[in-house]
């Protein structure tokens, strides 16, 4: 069953910006991988739990003390622009 | 002519107020400085694993239980994939199915009527950080360029959503002050809109009264009070009706409240909605609730505003007293005390909530930097139902108690405001003015009440203004009726 | 006289406590051997020669003390995906280019602190992401035994650099058998613990619910020192195992006599080399000459498995991924607004595979496929978990071929990702089911190529596992070494 893939939404939900060449390529590939991927589906699950962690452990968790930060010039060491200690960016189109 | 009828439904998020954040070790209480409470995790630097926050899990129980919830066995954190500056992993760990409470209910009074508001769920998540949108103006339009701060992202959030149960503007109010009190009562937030640490986002629709089926709804963003959330409602109740009785549509999307302008607008539409893609997040372990846990939380509710407005009242106090009390935290602890050392409650009660506060609102203070005490405040009230100080005087000596001076009757014994309340005494004041006025009396005798005003006038500047002028009426009248 | 970069672990170890060398000068010889091959093998992506120097003299200074730490002085190398306190991490990718992390992994905390002394960090395929090296953003490594040929992945720096002797040990990071399957076609021993045992605070995430940390060794014994060097709860990772750690190394010297061996029916036939499928009888014969009960069992399910790994997995990375978007770190292209920053710094920034796994693991999560692909998947692993449990029932261990192949040559199986993919069909189905495996070298091929045996047990089996391995190992013999592995200049 041939797989119909919008790769120009599924590259504008992954935030890649990819060219229309690059974009009809990966939609081919993708589909040949999904169809044989697609393969799980001849499996009969129903009934079955799916399995997101293969250790059956519940309730990791932490006591609430506040530890120290990182040092404020160690967490923007590594950024590529910043001011005034901020993270800077280039204005942002959409709305929050 | 269409009765239209507005469905609002309720967001609400609630910054959790714990020591340390939602899934790291950075401190939510962080200073001005940007960038100072982070780390691997929080900053989303490559490696960095959540571990969530133990105490914020025991605050949205709490929550939920108040709120009459369930509390779910199984729950589990997702992921909430979209693509945000202030997003540091580019996705939010929140819950999706499986929420850790579902099913409860608030009530809430509406000008004297009773009401139910439906809680669908309370979930937990983590906030992001903060954008600084730098231009001409501030605002997101026009902005040249984006400043991000990150110490909030990742402090614990709370999420609540109302059923779409809510009417009108007031009942939104009603609902989110009750909330409000209800988190404070428990003690997990400060909940100040004001401040962010709550929030409230409104879904509404309208639709013709009778009608079922639900209209297309908007949802409302950045109201930053209770009282803008009802005006934000409000107008788009009517903003929506007016579309509709001109013969259009209305347009499902995000609008932002203009404070200044008293009207909502309309957000930037998305050429596409977004697709969060949720799945359970892999690096995060099921919740397990059992009956233990479940039974601790229900073990803890704290006293809810309900309960308490309803004890004060049956104490004395009246609705108003009571419920400025239920959102006093300071107040209601000294109003607890005096009415253990044996005060009145209602005289209590009325003093605190009128002249007690209205001294520390034009002074600017809290109850805890004056000199009022809960014996103090227990001494005044007696002293007032017993007759030694009339309410003039007892206002000064309020003022002087809470500026320091002392204790109530050392404040009265030094400015000499006593009142005089021995009847014996008064009494024979009371002869001695008779005697000067002696036609008063007979034309009191005779159905005129006007002397009688006069006579205890003359009573108390006879007595320097310190007789109790009720008893002084009092005396005189049955003087007059022999 | 061994030169002192072919020494096993626990040689080098009996040697620096008998002092007949310093770690300082199995750094040395280990640096030469770097020297020599490195060209040839583009085995590491940095070297950091200043950490290393210093930590070897604070071994020796340990070692005069009498420290008997188990790595003490032991040069290991360490998979460019592990984060590394002021040494350079790129995960292989452009888009971390000169990122130097302002935090250290636990793992690798642990080995610093187990008195390892870390060479450098060793070249993967991008994030993980491949079965040969090839996708590396800084250039394939190349395979000791054969320079035309890949080291498998996405480890093969690791694997590579204890082939080559530029490494007494390694880590890598196993997902779908990029430890396994490079220690195969390098002819190392490479183990993938229980799901939870090694700490994933400091791997870069590539699938969450597959990711462990593991080691690369010359022999069995080797490999057990090394992970027991690293497991243990962090209460850093919530997905860590709370509970006791197995005892890796104790049933080494058990041998294999009246062990239960099954045989995965479906990992015997199609789609394996023939020279391949011959080792791995003999060896199961050998198994059987010494002790153990041979049995033949089928786990259908395992036909699936490397569907569903190729849903889960990118889906999993497509999330994990999102992070890097030139805002807080790594690589940023301008952009006129932020989006399209985000955007161009990933187009720029991720290789081709990168690309393919994130697009896909979109695909299969996005609204309305999520049930049809990441469900059914999830639902998938369960079912191959049953059918490991049953098999588990009647078999202390299982086995299998641990790649299909020997090392292929550098850019066969470039061309269609499905092809890449297939390498990794005897060794997905451990990850989705978060069982252990480990692979040892048993012999050559025709080709003079290696081939490695896999040993797979039930969850926190490590012990049994590493019983049947170290058996296995004597058993085979093998005790060739690669062509590279000389501190001799030789001609390429």
């Amino acid at each position: 069953m041939p797989v119909e893939i919008d790769i120009a939404r599924v590259a504008s939900l992954a935030r890649i910006a990819l060219t229309d060449e690059e974009l009809a390529a990966y939609a081919k590939q993708l589909e040949n991988i999904l169809e044989h991927a697609e393969r799980v589906q001849a499996l009969p699950t129903d009934g079955v739990e799916p399995t997101s962690h293969p250790l059956p452990m519940v309730n990791a968790f932490r006591p609430d003390e506040a530890k120290g930060s990182l040092d404020h010039d160690a967490a923007l060491a590594g950024a590529p622009d910043t001011e005034d200690g901020y993270f800077r960016v280039p204005k942002i189109l959409d709305e929050s | 002519m269409t009765e239209w009828e507005a469905v609002i439904g309720l967001e609400t998020h609630v910054e959790l107020q714990t020591n340390s954040k939602m899934f790291c070790g950075c401190p939510v209480d962080f200073g001005d400085e940007p960038n100072t409470a982070v780390c691997p995790v929080c900053l989303a630097l490559p490696g960095a694993l959540p571990v969530p926050n133990e105490q914020a899990i025991e605050g949205i129980l709490s929550i939920g239980e108040a709120l009459d919830c369930t509390l779910t066995e199984n729950s589990l954190f997702y992921r909430k994939n979209y693509f945000y500056p202030d997003l540091p992993k580019n996705y939010q760990i929140s819950q999706y199915t499986f929420p850790l409470c579902v099913d409860g209910r608030v009530d809430v009074d509406v000008d004297g009527e009773s009401t139910t508001v439906g809680i669908t769920r309370v979930h937990m998540e983590e906030d992001t950080g903060k954008s600084t949108h730098v231009g001409q103006s501030g605002r997101i339009h026009g902005a040249e360029h984006t400043l991000l701060d990150f110490n909030r992202a990742g402090v614990p959030l709370v999420e609540i959503v109302t059923e779409p149960d809510i009417r009108s503007p007031e009942q939104a109010r009603a609902y989110g002050t009750e909330l409000q009190r209800i988190v404070r009562a428990i003690g997990v937030s400060d909940a100040r809109l004001e401040e962010g640490s709550m929030r409230f986002d409104a879904n509404i629709s309208v639709r013709p009264v009778g009608e079922e089926k639900l209209g297309t709804r908007t949802e409302v963003k950045n109201v930053n009070s209770l009282r803008s959330m009802q005006r934000a409602i409000a107008f788009e109740i009517t903003r929506q009706v007016e579309i509709l009785e001109g013969g259009g549509s209305i347009h499902q999307e995000t609008r932002h409240w203009d404070e200044a302008k008293g009207m909502t607008r309309s957000g930037r539409t998305k050429e596409e909605s977004e697709d969060y893609r949720y799945f359970q997040d892999p690096d995060l372990l099921p919740l397990h609730i059992d009956g233990a846990w479940r039974d601790r939380v229900a073990a803890r509710r704290p006293e809810l505003p309900t309960a308490k407005r309803e004890r004060y009242m049956s104490l004395g106090t009246d609705r108003r007293t009571a419920d400025l009390l239920v959102d006093a935290g300071d107040l209601a602890g000294l109003f607890e005390e005096a009415i253990a050392l044996g005060a009145d409650a209602r005289n209590v009660g009325i003093w605190l909530t009128g002249e007690v506060v209205r001294y520390l609102r034009s002074e600017g203070v809290d109850v805890a930097d004056t000199g009022l005490t809960a014996a103090s405040l227990a001494e005044l009230a007696t002293m007032i139902s017993d007759g030694d100080l009339s309410a003039t005087a007892a206002k000064d000596v309020l003022a002087a108690v809470l500026a320091g001076e002392g204790t109530p009757r050392e404040v009265a014994v030094a400015r000499d405001l006593l009142q005089m309340s021995d009847s014996t005494a008064i009494e024979a004041e009371v002869l001695a003015v008779l005697d000067e006025h002696p036609d008063a009396l007979a034309k009191i005798q005779s159905g005129d009440t006007k002397p009688i005003g006069f006579l205890v006038g003359q009573v108390m500047r006879a007595t320097g203004g310190k007789a109790d002028p009720r008893m002084v009426q009092d005396l005189i009248r049955r003087r007059a009726d022999g | 006289m061994t030169d002192l970069a072919d020494l096993t672990i626990a040689e080098a170890t009996a040697g620096l406590r008998s002092g007949d060398f310093t770690a300082v000068d199995l750094l040395d010889a280990v640096e030469l051997r770097a020297a020599v091959s490195e060209s040839q093998l583009h085995a590491y992506l940095t070297l950091d020669r200043e950490g290393a120097r210093t930590a070897a003299q604070a071994a020796d200074q340990a070692l005069a003390d009498g420290d008997t730490r188990p790595l003490l002085g032991i040069p290991v190398a360490v998979k460019d995906n592990m984060v590394t306190k002021g040494v350079e991490t790129t995960a292989g990718s452009q888009i971390l280019a000169g990122w130097t992390p302002p935090y250290s992994g636990t793992a690798v905390k642990r080995i610093e602190d187990a008195g390892a002394v870390i060479v450098g960090k060793t070249n993967l395929d991008e994030f993980a992401m491949g079965s040969s090296t090839e996708n590396s953003a800084y250039g394939p490594t190349r395979n000791p035994w054969n320079t035309d040929t890949v080291p498998g992945g996405s480890s093969g720096g690791s694997a590579a650099a204890v082939a080559a002797g530029s490494a007494l040990g390694a880590y890598g990071s196993d997902t779908g058998g990029s430890i396994r399957q490079p220690a195969a076609l390098t002819g190392t021993v490479g183990a993938k613990p229980t799901y939870g045992l090694v700490s994933r605070y400091g791997l870069i995430a590539f699938a969450s619910s597959l990711d462990q940390i593991g080691p690369i060794a010359q022999t069995v014994p080797d490999a057990a020192t090394l992970l027991e060097a690293v497991v243990g709860w962090d209460p850093l990772d919530a997905t860590s195992y709370h509970g006791d750690v197995p005892a890796i190394s104790r049933s080494l010297d058990a041998g294999v006599g009246g062990v239960r061996v099954g045989v995965i029916t479906e990992l015997m036939g199609d789609g394996i080399d023939p020279d391949v499928l011959a080792a791995t009888r003999t060896t199961i014969d050998q198994l059987a000459d010494a002790g153990a009960e041979i049995v033949e069992l089928s786990l259908p399910a395992i036909e699936y498995a490397l569907s569903a790994y190729y849903l889960v997995a990118p889906a999993e990375c497509s999330a994990n991924l999102a992070r890097f978007d030139g805002v807080r770190y790594g690589l940023r292209v301008d952009g006129a607004t932020t989006e399209e920053m985000m955007a161009k710094t990933r187009a720029e920034g991720f290789g081709p595979e990168v690309t393919r796994r994130i697009l896909l693991g979109t695909y299969a999560l996005s609204a309305g496929y999520y049930d049809a692909f990441y469900g059914q998947a999830q639902r998938v692993r369960t079912l191959l978990r049953r059918e490991f449990a049953a098999a588990y029932e009647q078999a202390d261990v299982l086995v299998s071929p641990t790649a299909p192949t020997t090392a292929f040559e550098v850019g066969s199986k470039t061309t269609d990702p499905l092809t890449m993919y297939l390498s990794d069909i005897c060794t997905i189905a451990t990850n989705l089911a978060g069982d252990p495996a480990m692979s040892v070298p048993v012999g050559l091929g025709e080709d003079g190529l290696p081939i490695g045996f896999q040993v797979l047990a039930p969850s926190l089996g490590e012990e049994v596992m590493f019983q049947v391995a170290a058996e296995v190992e004597r058993l085979a013999g093998f005790s060739h070494r690669a062509k590279l592995a000389t501190s001799k200049v030789v001609a390429p």
